[in-house]
Formats: C-alpha cells, structure tokens, sequence
C-alpha cells in the first residue's frame, strides 16, 4: 500500500495512518507509546530498508578513498558524522587530497548540498506537532540525507504526529551506524578493493537514488519533476551552465508544478 | 606547538570546505521551513523542486561519472540504469532488486568487455 504524499490536513494524516494501519509497510503504521520506541521502531525499518545496505557498500567507497589520499582514520569517520553526504564526501576527500585550492573544494562541496535544502524545507513542516519545539528539529534537519528524506517521507504518514521526529532521527541513526562501520571497514580494506567492485560500489549511489524516488513518486507532480530533472540536468550539464543542478532543480520542479496546476484546473 | 597545528589542521579544514559549505542548506532549509505547516500549498512545489535535483544529480552522476565508475563506458552505464528500472518495475517495485539487477549488469558487463 502506497502512502498518498499530497499535502493534507492533520485530520487527514491521521485518517491516512488508520487506512495503512496493518498494510506493508516496514516498521511504520504504529502508534509507538513512547518516543524511545518509536526512535527504535526508526532504526528497525533503516535496517530493513535497502539504503543500509546501499550505504554499507558507498561508504565502503568512501572509507578506501580516505585512505588512498592519506587521511586518518578518526578524520574519515569524522566527515561521515558531520558531512553526513556521499557526493559531498567524496568531492570532499578526492579534491583536498589532489591538492586543489580550498575556495575551490568549498565551492565543489557547496554545490553538491544544494539538493539538501528542499528537502529539509518539505521535511520538517511534517515533523511538526502543536508541542514540537523549534530545537527538536536541528537534528532531523542535519540527519537529511538523500536516503533519510525518501524513506521518512515514505513512511511517516503511518505515523501518529507526535513520535515522527523520534522515529526520523531513528531511521537516520539507523543509516548512520552502516555508514559509520562500512568508513571504517573500508579504511582497513581500501589497498584490496579492485576496480571493478570500487566502480560498482560508485555506481551504488545514482542506481538507489533513481529506483527508489521512482517508487516515491506516485503523483503525476513528482513523477512530472522525476523525468523533467533527469532531462534538464545534463542538458544544462553538457552546455557548462553554472549552477546546473539548482536550475534544472528549479525549472524541473516549476514546469512539474505548472502541469500539477493545469490537470488541477481541468478537473 | 607547531606539529600540533599541523596535526589539527584536516579537521580545521574539515569543518570549513567539508562541513559548513555542506551544512548552510540544511540550516537554510531549517529557517525556510519554520513559517510552514504540512498543508501548506508552497510544499508541493518544494518537493518538485528536490525530486528534479535529485534527479539531476542521478543522471549527472551516471553519465559524467566519478573515479573508477568513469572507467565503465557510458554506453553500459546507461543499461545497466536501464535494467535496474526495469527489474524493479518487474518485481512490483523492488527497490532492492532494481538495484542488484543494476549492479550485476554494471559489473558483468564491464567483466566481459575487459575479456
């Protein structure tokens, strides 16, 4: 059973997470009696999701690339905690380590996190209930991460209100564990890995982003701005525009927008 | 005093080329979001927005491919896209199949072609 992703009323949420009371959906449609148990009922569906086991193999990536450019192992784990993404990571590692200028890693490594912000915009309005405070948000909102916001979007309309901002920092705690012992399995590994398995493990990222926000996108907006993205951003790729994933962001998103509104008057 | 700044110096430039570059949208994200509630109409829209830069960010990172993956020509990378889509719409939405139906014929196919 699909959850319907559509903005909606909280009366309507919560009508929402009867309807998917009892469907399959991994370890969401139950109302947790405490916020400990919903941060591990969190954890649980991390783990039976399949981005712990994508995360396990790219940071097994991540991890062999810290140690080929000579970084410790304390600083690898360190940028899997604080950076808390595989692009901007290995952006990060690979050009600190070929000694570019460190304006130039910065601008790299900022352009990667762009992706970041709308989806912490469209996250935390739904992680909100009367008595959330503003503080109980900074984690969840640095816990985003391509993998978190798909599965918490997914999953948090099986939610009740007040335990969504336990059971999304339990998924991301979840994430962050696989990550965190694949950085350092990696490290150790690193000289053994051959080429063949360092590229399948590169290609882990674009293969998991692409069939999992397929399977997220069940409104014609979102599967509009799916196909629009993946045609305007290597176009504006190929012809070297500055800035080429925010605007194929936003004209993706708009154009998707745009036709949502158009279906939305015919009807 | 001098070997002590050499050896903090990675974490200092961590933080200020790794981190807070990375973490300004987050933290923008956070601000944006306060004056919104889950009904609001401007969400649609943002979740536009973030499913088409993720989707540039999936074929940007398919066809200008980083490191070892750069190695695997462009021609096999984009069937084996093809073929992870197509195992998971075969599995009535497998997500976990689409992406080992991807990587055997990524792997695979750059096995064999280096035969």
């Amino acid at each position: 059973m699909r959850s319907i992703m559509r903005p909606m009323s909280v009366a309507r949420v919560a009508l929402n997470a009867v309807a998917t009371h009892g469907g399959a959906m991994p370890g969401g449609a139950t109302n947790f009696e405490t916020s400990g148990a919903a941060f591990l009922g969190g954890v649980r569906a991390a783990w039976l999701s399949v981005f712990a086991y994508v995360l396990f193999g790219t940071y097994i990536g991540i991890g062999a690339l810290a140690h080929d450019f000579n970084f410790s192992l304390l600083w690898a784990t360190l940028s899997t905690v604080l950076v808390w993404a595989g692009p901007a990571q290995v952006i990060l590692i690979s050009a600190l380590g070929a000694g570019s200028s460190l304006i130039e890693v910065a601008v790299a490594v900022g352009l990667s996190g762009v992706r970041l912000l709308p989806m912490v915009v469209s996250l935390l309005p739904r992680l909100k209930a009367p008595q959330t405070r503003a503080r109980d948000l900074v984690l969840p909102a640095h816990f985003t991460a391509v993998s978190m916001w798909v599965e918490s979007m997914r999953l948090i309309p099986g939610i009740a209100v007040e335990r969504r901002v336990a059971f999304v920092n339990g998924i991301a705690s979840g994430y962050m564990m696989s990550a965190l012992l694949a950085t350092v399995i990696g490290y150790y590994l690193a000289a053994r890995l051959p080429n063949l398995l360092t590229a399948g493990l590169l290609f882990l990222t674009p293969m998991s982003f692409l069939v999992s926000i397929t399977r997220n996108s069940v409104l014609l907006v979102d599967r509009l701005a799916l196909v629009l993205g993946l045609v305007i951003g290597p176009a504006l790729a190929y012809v070297a525009v500055d800035l080429d994933i925010l605007w194929a962001g936003i004209a993706g998103g708009t154009l998707a927008y745009v036709g949502h509104r158009i279906r939305e008057a015919l009807r | 005093m001098n070997a002590l700044a050499g050896e903090l110096w990675p974490y200092l430039l961590l933080v200020l080329v790794g981190y807070l570059p990375n973490e300004i949208w987050r933290a923008l994200g956070f601000f944006a979001a306060r004056g919104l509630d889950e009904g609001s109409e401007w969400l649609v829209w943002v979740r536009a927005v973030a499913t088409a830069v993720l989707a540039a960010v999936i074929a940007k990172l398919t066809i200008f491919a980083p490191g070892a993956l750069a190695g695997v020509p462009l021609a096999l990378r984009l069937v084996a896209v093809g073929c992870g889509v197509a195992g998971f719409y075969a599995t009535r939405r497998s997500v976990f199949v689409g992406v080992l139906t991807g990587e055997i014929v990524l792997i695979g196919g750059a096995y064999l072609l280096s035969l």
